[in-house]
């Protein structure tokens, strides 16, 4: 006994380890050989499948434009009570000031807009209004240091006057090379410029890279933008001596002009931004802005469950704009619908190309097969030509007489015509797994029913259907799940009343392009699949689900 | 991600200047998007067919994908690989383009070609350049057409705008585009809102709650459109007895099927549709795209497209030179939504309001659809 188990009693293998852990040891190496054979599937599924539809969701909570391109104005709105009643300050407008002249520069400025229209209408055209007149601001600047000294337009000065000398040394090399290819060397501020003009340098970094990103171009040839002058300026006002940072030229200049500009005519930023765009006067767009400026936002959510955030917390949404919940409810209840349907329909053709001799049951298979491989458009299209007013149904029940002639029936732009088209449409999803679940059932045990004296009824409802169940699951859940998601159909036929929620979802993809939106009505949906999956095998069980023998 | 985008665009900068610095730079084949039926074949005969004419090495594709040019573009801008190169779409997209900064912007004058009597393209295009990046190809415009043989109007027929919302004279269905823009303007033009004020009323809850009021009187005769091509077909099929829809389609109906439909005209509403070039092209394919888009969209070009189709051509200079299709031989000039007597009342729609009000307004239309 004492050379199997150690001193603490455990069991011990030949190779003095214990046995325990040898074990492990050999059944993780099974586990590794048999990962990476599926290796090459798994790593495929994550990165064309699961890490798109990952990236596309996560889009439902993103909200970093707000701070990306706005980051002073957001940074100085946290001290600012949204609830105070009055407009943020003077330093707010300053920030959002050079905010915008930058955005504008970079043709940001209009996406933001398009990103809170989604919240207070107007805000698309005030963010494009404002971002043209941006320049006119900084022009105001720009006018009045090129009156001091015309070396203020040129961008070699402002080059020279912010850039590293390395940089500039291996800028100078890189224009000389003409190699249209290559980007222009990385930006580097000097090092005293950062401290002394902290905006202007700021700004300026950011105009090199953009520049580099986007035209392979470098600041060196480029004209300045103007708000760099308002930036200079801000900068000088603020630190008369920043001058002493620099030398040579440079410092002359920068002397000059920060004994110049307390003589300069200011812009009153707020004035200016009330001119560009009365919104920019009223409470409610800087609290939309502010309630909107964190990285992530459950607006998106909100707004799919027919809720609203406002800057005074979460509400519900008028009635006059309440649709999602009613969709998502729609959803469910036409796609039950269509599965059930589905049931009553496919459950005698299965039983009938599961009992049929095989000939006849062959033609028959070929019947169901046939619309199946027909294209899904056609289809649909044949539903409108069989189900419109004027169409082959209307025309044959008035010829009938059935119905009069003024007032035909609505069969299709509503529920009856997508439920109609749909159950057609997915019917094969129901017979299929439907068929080969019955045709694993012996039909002697029928039989032996019925010779142990039950009624026919009772035979099929005691003996066969408990063991057709499986493909009933199997069915059910594969018509379930591709109706909720169902598209073009219901486009197609489903009028005002027969839409699903996919149609709003592919509306907000290509249409409003409020892919955020998208992504939450498409999470949402999601859950509600995998919940009603989850719960469907804790009652009827996952393991009673059969596609085939 | 930005890292490896810049890398992609350099390396393709590198390998497409190597060879061409030394042939024109231009590349050979070009993807151009439009919105596919009659509309892009008569793009194919007046532009495509003759700049293939003149240069028969270039290949173009095409694709009828403009319906979604906007979200694909945005999709292509964050792959950061565009396959497109030239798009057609409504100038309400090209807005939202330059918008999202997916549409290059451009100079007029140096992109695009003179008049023949020297009129500079800014002037010969004038106000239809409604943002920096769209280039102006045609006026359409969404109107009414009505079948001519409905025995329950007993022998009237609606020659104004608020036929359309007269269901005791002019009982039976109609068909309305699915969504606010258009619908909501006629409804307040109807309910006796001027013209002028149409869009300061319709910017608030009441004129939007009238407007909604205006539409419930025929909500429940209404099948909805999305697509340009229903309306004709409804008409045809006599599913519905007037419908709106772009008057381009309802001239083929009229005119090369030959069905029983006329047009209203009245309170037409006027769009434009053009090119946007998309941002982010390499150098060569941006060359070509350019040389292409100067020459259809001159003067002579222009009107040859009005040949196959009944849009009015966006430049001044060639309304004079607008002649007869080019199949049937009839006079296009009368079926044009420009022509005079078809122009007695007509609206342009105001894309900036719409851009402002969109969101809000669709998501109240859509709540009372469902209704």
């Amino acid at each position: 006994m004492s050379d199997t188990t150690d001193a603490a009693g455990r069991i011990i293998s030949a190779d003095g380890r214990p046995l325990k852990s040898s074990l492990n040891r050999a059944l993780r190496r099974e586990k590794l050989r048999a990962l990476a054979l599926i290796a090459p599937l798994l790593i495929f599924v994550l990165i064309t499948f699961i890490a798109p539809i990952a990236d596309m969701l996560f889009r439902s909570v993103e909200n970093d434009i707000v701070s990306n391109t706005m980051p002073r104005t957001v940074a100085s709105l946290r001290d600012w009570d949204s609830t105070s009643g009055e407009v943020p300050g003077a330093g707010v407008f300053e920030s959002a000031y050079f905010d915008l002249a930058v955005a504008a520069q970079k043709k940001l400025h209009s996406q933001l807009g398009t990103r809170l229209n989604y919240e207070l209408t107007g805000m698309s055209s005030m963010f494009r209004r404002t971002g043209r007149r941006m320049d006119d601001v900084g022009e105001v600047y720009m006018d009045q240091f090129a009156a001091l000294d015309q070396a203020w337009e040129s961008p070699e000065v402002w080059a020279a006057m912010i850039g590293d000398a390395d940089w500039l040394a291996s800028e100078k090399a890189w224009a000389k090379a003409q190699n249209p290819g290559t980007p222009p060397p990385a930006f580097e501020v000097k090092e005293g410029a950062q401290a002394a003009l902290p905006l202007t340098a700021a700004l300026y970094k950011d105009f090199a890279a953009y520049l580099r990103l986007n035209d392979g171009d470098s600041p060196t040839q480029e004209e300045p933008w103007p708000v760099f002058y308002a930036a200079l300026y801000t900068d000088l006002i603020n630190r008369p001596d920043a001058a002493t940072a620099f030398s040579g030229a440079d410092a002359q200049r920068l002397q000059t002009s920060a004994a110049a500009v307390t003589n300069f005519e200011a812009v009153d930023y707020k004035a200016a931004f009330v001119k560009a765009d009365d919104g920019w006067g009223q409470v409610n767009t800087w609290a939309t802005i502010k309630a909107f400026s964190p990285k992530y936002t459950p607006g998106y959510f909100l707004n799919a469950v027919d809720m609203q955030k406002t800057p005074q917390g979460i509400s519900a949404q008028p009635e006059s704009q309440q649709i999602y919940i009613l969709l998502f409810k729609r959803t469910l209840f036409l796609s039950l619908t269509i599965m059930f349907s589905c049931i009553a329909l496919g459950y005698p053709v299965a039983w009938l190309l599961a009992n049929l001799p095989a000939r006849s049951a062959n033609l028959l298979l070929i019947l169901v097969l046939l619309p199946f491989w027909t294209s899904l458009l056609v289809r649909t299209s044949a539903w409108k030509v069989l189900l419109q007013q004027q169409g082959v149904i209307n025309d044959t029940l008035v010829w009938i007489g059935l119905v009069n002639d003024t007032d035909r029936l609505v069969l299709i732009n509503n529920q009856f015509g997508t439920i109609v088209a749909m159950t057609h449409i997915l019917l094969p999803f129901m017979i299929l797994p439907l068929y080969s679940v019955m045709k694993t059932i012996p039909p002697s045990y029928l039989r032996a029913a019925k010779s142990l004296g039950a009624t026919n009824w009772t035979a099929f409802w005691r003996v066969y259907f408990p063991q057709s169940v499986p493909g009933i699951g199997a069915g059910s859940i594969l018509v379930f799940i591709l109706s909720i998601g169902y598209y073009i159909t219901p486009e197609l036929v489903g009028g005002t009343t027969g839409t699903f929620i996919s149609n709003r979802i592919a509306y907000h993809i290509s249409s409003s392009l409020n892919w955020g939106l998208a992504a939450a009505l498409g999470t949402i949906l999601l859950v509600v699949v995998l919940a009603l999956y989850w719960a469907y095998d804790r009652i009827v069980g996952i393991d009673n689900v059969k596609l085939g023998g | 991600m930005t890292f490896s985008r810049l890398s992609i665009l350099s390396i393709t900068a590198t390998i497409a200047a190597a060879p061409l610095a030394v042939a024109q730079d231009m590349a050979n084949s070009m993807t151009i998007i439009s919105w596919g039926g009659a509309y892009q074949v008569s793009q194919t005969k007046a532009y495509f067919e003759p700049y293939q004419k003149l240069h028969p090495e270039v290949k173009i594709i095409t694709d009828e994908s403009s319906n979604e040019a906007v979200a694909k573009l945005r999709a292509m801008n964050e792959a950061g690989n565009i396959t497109w190169d030239l798009v057609d779409v409504t100038a309400a997209d090209a807005m939202r383009l330059c918008d999202e900064g997916l549409a290059l912007e451009y100079d007029p004058d140096e992109l695009l070609a003179d008049a023949p009597d020297g009129t500079p393209a800014s002037e010969d295009f004038g106000d239809l350049i409604v943002s920096d990046c769209f280039i102006p190809q045609i006026v359409y415009s969404i109107t009414f057409g009505y079948r001519s043989d409905v025995a329950e109007w007993n022998g009237k027929e609606p020659d104004d705008i608020c036929d359309v919302f007269d269901l005791k004279t002019f009982p039976g269905q109609r068909s309305l585009e699915k969504r606010p823009i258009n619908n909501m303007e006629w409804a307040l033009l109807c309910d006796g809102v001027a013209k002028e004020d149409i869009y300061d009323v319709l910017a608030t809850n009441e004129g939007q709650d009238r407007a909604f009021a205006k539409l419930d009187t025929i909500k429940d005769s209404v099948v909805w459109w999305s697509a340009g091509a229903d309306t004709p077909q409804l008409l045809a099929d006599g599913e519905v007895v007037i419908g709106s829809t772009y008057n381009g389609r309802l001239f083929s109906v009229i005119v090369e099927q030959n069905q029983p439909v006329k047009m209203l005209w009245d309170a037409q509403v006027y769009d434009l549709d053009g090119w946007i070039i998309p941002t982010g092209l390499p150098a060569d394919r941006l060359a070509r795209v350019k040389d292409f888009v100067y020459f259809a969209t001159d003067t002579q070009r222009l009107a040859d497209q009005a040949a196959y189709i009944s849009y009015g051509p966006a430049r001044a200079s060639s309304a004079p030179l607008v002649g007869k299709h080019a199949d049937l031989g009839i006079d296009m000039a009368p079926h044009m939504p420009t022509d005079p007597a078809n122009a007695t009342n007509t609206f342009l729609q105001n894309y900036e309001w719409w851009a402002d009000y969109r969101d809000d307004l669709d998501a109240k239309f859509q709540a009372w659809l469902a209704k």
